[in-house]
């Protein structure tokens, strides 16, 4: 019976493997080719080192020095997280103040303007760039630090707005109002109770908005693209991609430093973000 | 709800509105005005001319758009149906064997990477040398090893290369639906499963007469994510040939209006093409919530 039963089993297992070889075998060969030499790189196929794993001379990190200090990705990184951290920080607390507004607050218009920020959560943000460049150039904010977390922010808002007002409206309305009884003043309820019981999903919505501005790259190329030293890591890729184009020791290894912080963020924190994920998908 | 002054409310909700009013609202009627208008990088100018439904003409008469919209309705179609079926495949074979979890993990990590690096790395998966060098890409080293010519996956068009480029949108996203439907499946109460089993359904049957019908808002609501992603999609294609060989997609070719030939009246009707692609799914959304709010 249970002989029977695995082989019955077999199938199943064989399916699974399948998936995992397709989705882990294009990764892995770009995180070996990236500790390879030119030469060996174009001299043999990168499944080639698992003949010889151990023999560390084959291995170099000369590419990554390379990327880093002569192809700017070193600074790119920086630019990155001088994007992503500030930009995620204001769109989690801004959605969180909209999403507490909307949830436990009467005012005109409160319902027709919520459904505006639920519609607009998919406009395609190619409807947006054409007025607002012309705009970001008179306020001097194109290829400026500002100018594309205000970017992020706006675009983000509708997002990180409905992901949050999932959490809080669901807060137990008793808490509020036996607060609000009291006399705490709605500023002090959001900080006091709102904020510290929405502690978890905020981290989610924080790790899920963080991945998507340190991953963006179209926002970036429309509004920093002109300005090379203010660029984050994506663009900096691309660009590889355009003038270094068969070069794969160079295009191997920045595209492992464009994707080294996403991947540490979300192998240790991905419960938070599958639960972001999911809040936003299934219940809301 | 709490009791305040009028003016609260707007203390909280005021200035991320002003945000929104800025970024989307505002842009979003200017650049459906700015559709009617000549070519040109200026929004209000005496100069601009008036043109009428000129651009539109260009949108749906053009070659170059024509071939534009065939592939996002390639795109659309294939990639939709691939993401949907392969994450709940996913889904539901992985809860039924014990190193789930790890699975799991790889399927859903490209959905933490940028698109461009994606499609660096498939792009060097899909690296193609003349017969006579030994190839470097995976796969038309496959193709080699089984007594096959190497092929262009990238130049050979339409089919081969247009597909090549949705298989890294499958691959990026696939863990997304996947993740949300697992999520949904385990949800479904497991007596119920259990019941069907009893009375004899095979597994095929349960799926289909139970875990189906139990997930189909769920399937709803990821086809329509996935239908709104891949509709405005663009990194992929920007970065691995940027329209190149009879790939182009829609986005793709209102970045190239916008930046190289700078004409601001065509970008916006290429743009007002994807908003209108994507207005029923905004209904959609609005109303489901609606009705979720009256609950």
């Amino acid at each position: 019976m249970r002989f029977k039963r695995f082989i019955l089993r077999i199938p199943l297992h064989l399916i699974v493997l399948a998936f995992t070889a397709v989705w882990l075998v294009p990764t892995l060969g770009l995180l070996v080719t990236s500790f390879r030499s030119p030469e060996n790189i174009f001299g043999s196929g990168w499944w080639t080192v698992f003949a010889d794993l151990f023999n560390v001379d084959q291995y170099t990190f000369k590419n990554y020095m390379q990327v880093i200090s002569k192809q700017g990705l070193g600074r790119s990184f920086c630019n990155s997280l001088t994007i992503s951290v500030p930009a995620t920080l204001i769109s989690t607390f801004m959605g969180a103040m909209v999403a507490f507004g909307f949830a436990w607050m009467k005012f005109a218009g409160r319902k027709i303007l919520f459904l505006l920020v639920i519609g607009l959560m998919v406009v395609p943000l190619q409807m947006t760039f054409i007025p607002i460049l012309p705009i970001y150039r008179w306020l001097g904010l194109s290829g400026t630090f500002p100018g594309i977390w205000l970017a992020h922010t706006g675009y983000g808002l509708p997002l990180t707005t409905y992901l949050l007002y999932a959490f809080i409206s669901r807060v137990p309305t008793e808490l509020l109002e036996s607060a609000s009884i009291d006399g705490a003043s709605p500023i002090k309820i959001f900080y006091g109770i709102v904020i510290p019981l929405s502690v978890p999903a905020l981290a989610s919505v924080f790790i899920f908005q963080f991945l998507w501005v340190w991953n963006d790259f179209l926002v970036a190329l429309i509004y920093l693209g002109a300005t090379p030293k203010v660029v984050p890591v994506t663009l900096t890729l691309a660009n590889l991609v355009t003038n270094q184009g068969q070069n794969w020791e160079l295009l191997t290894a920045a595209a492992f430093v464009s994707m080294a912080l996403p991947l540490v963020v979300f192998l240790s924190l991905q419960r938070h973000f599958v639960r972001g994920i999911v809040a936003g998908a299934i219940k809301g | 709800m709490l009791h305040t002054k009028r003016w609260i409310p707007w203390l909280f909700v005021g200035p991320a509105l002003i945000l929104i009013l800025f970024f989307l609202t505002y842009p979003t009627l200017m650049t459906i005005v700015r559709s009617f208008y000549g070519k040109g990088t200026q929004i209000f100018a005496s100069t601009l001319d008036f043109v009428g439904l000129a651009n539109w003409e260009f949108v749906f008469n053009s070659p170059a758009m024509l071939a534009a919209l065939r592939n996002n309705a390639l795109w659309t179609v294939v990639f939709t149906l691939c993401t949907v079926t392969f994450g709940l495949l996913l889904a539901v074979l992985l809860d039924r064997v014990r190193y789930e979890k790890i699975v799991k993990s790889i399927i859903f990590i490209p959905a933490a990477i940028s698109m461009v690096g994606a499609s660096v790395i498939w792009k060097f998966v899909f690296a193609y040398r003349p017969v006579n060098l030994s190839q470097i890409g995976v796969l038309n080293a496959l193709m080699v090893a089984f007594g096959r010519e190497p092929v262009g996956w990238l130049i050979e068009r339409p089919w081969v290369n247009n597909l090549a480029l949705i298989v890294v949108g499958i691959w990026i996203w696939t863990g997304f639906c996947m993740v949300i439907f697992s999520a949904a499946y385990k949800n479904i109460p497991r007596d119920l499963i259990e019941a069907a089993r009893t009375d004899g359904a095979n597994e095929w049957h349960i799926f289909w007469g139970v875990i189906l019908p139990l997930m189909t808002k769920t399937i709803a609501v990821v086809a329509t994510t996935m239908i709104v992603q891949v509709l405005k999609i663009f990194d992929i294609v920007f970065v691995m040939t940027n329209g190149a060989y009879d790939t182009e997609v829609i986005a793709n070719r209102m970045y190239k209006e916008m930046f190289n030939f700078f004409n601001y009246g065509r970008a916006s009707a290429i743009a007002v093409v994807l908003l209108l692609l994507i207005t029923p799914i905004m209904i959609f959304n609005i109303r489901r919530f609606t009705r979720q709010e009256a609950r």
